[in-house]
């Protein structure tokens, strides 16, 4: 609760928490604010935007309203971004404190396979991952953390490394305190605040691979995204431009409350930390 | 003998130079006495002090503590071991895990070592507390929201709550307030003589070594140059290390007053 406190003390802890809760809200009752499939061809097509007021952003080639499609898109992105940005640190944290703990060869392999995952980009591995198993959502989210899980991982063995050689780990060592209990009561804790602030990029990046993917056509078909309205409006980008201008937005607005957020995390960090 | 070093040695290697900062260093301590260790900084009395506490391992030479190889235990018998040799750091902060309260501070050795009951935990802690001269009511406090000087006595509340026969102090007062060192050196000193506990007292300042050492020890450069009495140290030094060690305090052969009552 204090976290959050100081975060709103910060103006963008404040703007990207007003953002990011307005998104879930709208996440949350998008089936509220726009009952029905908005897969379904709801009026005439191509309606241009602010004209009727039953369509404020106007419909579609095939007469889907924009709206509509916008709103439930915010679930998908939202939750392959949250979903995957979880996995990403799940698996980063485990291989991190294992990295750092055991040291020697087991350290070395780990740090090797996290160079690997990091040489490889993280947008070209999704892209064969889900072209190989196939368009579903899990498979979306696995494949973005699969290339996402190697910057924290990094980031706990380092915060491992120099955590290990405090005075407080000495002193629990003295006392006798099994080391599963030292790594879990007096490391983990410590190491975790920077590994959470590097979240919120986690979640920024995998919103954008997540809509990079359906533009490609490679999300899942059967549920609306704004990377496949954007794909979807480039067919008629001269004459309605709208189609794909509109998706965009709510996807620039979404990275931007994500990061000021982050920003905002990383400011209190700092600011309890001295 | 309650520890005896034997022919202990340490060398690190920074940077492509190969450093000793143990060579060849023996020495006993009987149960109940204060050994003082002083030299300058980088004389390898720390390195000693982390060696003894198996918190680094050593290169060579061999360590009895309560009669058994101190160096061969390992795993579930070191830690049960542990109980009977405890340390007090010098870095008041770094000390403490940030996110630790009193209670658990002084409750994890007690809950380890299985002191006492879990029900009368509590109430050992308040004693605990009492005894270093703190509040009960500190208990329920966080370790952020405590003074320097009172961390100090809760790290030695810490050291004694599992009832040990050697406590390692390396540089225990050295980040302290002067006002404040006195009293935790007299705590020291009270604790030392009540429960006869043994102390080796790591410190770069003379000054405070005269008043709690029974006997102080001289490093220079990772050997151990002089060892003697107190007194006889201070008053009568015989290596270099140890002049120049006095001749940086001027205030001990001016005329400081005799050490109190606790003469071996």
């Amino acid at each position: 609760m204090r976290r959050i406190r100081n975060l709103m003390k910060t103006p963008e802890g404040m703007a990207g928490f007003g953002i990011l809760a307005t998104l879930i809200l709208v996440a949350l009752f998008a089936p509220v604010l726009s009952p029905g499939d908005p897969l379904r061809i709801a009026g005439d097509p191509l309606l241009a935007p602010f004209v009727d007021p039953a369509f404020p952003l106007g419909t579609d080639r095939l007469g889907r309203d924009v709206l509509a499609g916008i709103i439930h898109g915010t679930r998908t992105s939202l939750a392959v971004g949250i979903a995957a940005a979880i996995a990403a640190i799940a698996i980063g944290l485990c291989v991190g404190l294992a990295a750092g703990f055991a040291g020697g060869l087991v350290e070395e392999a780990l740090m090797r396979v996290i160079d690997a995952f990091q040489i490889v980009p993280s947008f070209l591995l999704a892209l064969a991952f889900v072209s190989v198993i196939g368009a579903s959502v899990p498979v979306v989210v696995l494949a973005i953390a699969l290339g996402a899980w190697a910057d924290p991982a990094r980031l706990t063995r380092a915060q491992v490394l120099s955590i290990r050689e405090r005075d407080y780990v000495a002193a629990a060592r003295v006392i006798g305190m099994h080391p599963v209990e030292i790594a879990w009561k007096e490391i983990l804790p410590n190491a975790l605040p920077p590994v959470l602030a590097l979240s919120a990029i986690i979640v920024a990046a995998a919103i954008l691979t997540e809509a990079a993917l359906s533009f490609l056509g490679l999300g899942d078909p059967n549920i609306v995204t704004w990377g496949s309205m954007i794909a979807e409006g480039r067919n008629v980008l001269r004459s309605s431009p709208s189609l794909s201008i509109f998706p965009g937005i709510a996807l620039v607005v979404t990275v931007i409350g994500v990061y000021l957020l982050s920003e905002g995390f990383g400011k209190t960090l700092a600011g309890s930390e001295a | 003998m309650l520890l005896d070093i034997a022919n202990l040695s340490k060398r690190f290697s920074s940077g492509g130079r190969d450093v000793a900062a143990l060579n060849d260093v023996s020495l006993t301590l009987p149960p109940g006495e204060t050994l003082g260790l002083v030299g300058a900084s980088g004389s390898g009395k720390s390195t000693l002090a982390r060696i003894l506490l198996r918190l680094t391992s050593a290169d060579a030479g061999s360590i009895r503590f309560e009669g058994k190889d101190w160096l061969a235990l390992s795993g579930a018998e070191l830690r049960r071991r542990r109980a009977k040799m405890q340390m007090v750091f010098q870095d008041v902060l770094g000390a403490f895990n940030p996110r630790a309260t009193v209670a658990s501070v002084l409750g994890d050795p007690l809950r380890i070592h299985d002191i006492v009951p879990k029900v009368e935990r509590p109430r050992e802690i308040a004693t605990l507390l009492e005894r270093v001269g703190l509040p009960a009511s500190y208990a329920s406090r966080s370790i952020r929201e405590v003074s320097g000087g009172q961390r100090q006595r809760i790290a030695i509340a810490r050291a004694i709550a599992t009832r040990p026969s050697l406590i390692v102090l390396d540089e225990a007062v050295s980040a302290l307030d002067v006002s404040i060192r006195g009293k935790i050196l007299e705590l020291l000193v009270e604790l030392q003589q009540e429960r006869g506990i043994a102390c080796l007292f790591v410190s770069h300042d003379l000054a405070v070594l005269r008043a709690v050492s029974h006997r102080i020890a001289v490093m220079e450069a990772g050997r151990l140059v002089e060892i003697a009495s107190a007194r006889q140290v201070i008053e009568n030094p015989q290596s270099s290390a140890a002049r120049a060690l006095i001749a940086a305090v001027p205030r001990l052969v001016t005329g400081m007053p005799e050490r109190p009552h606790h003469d071996v």
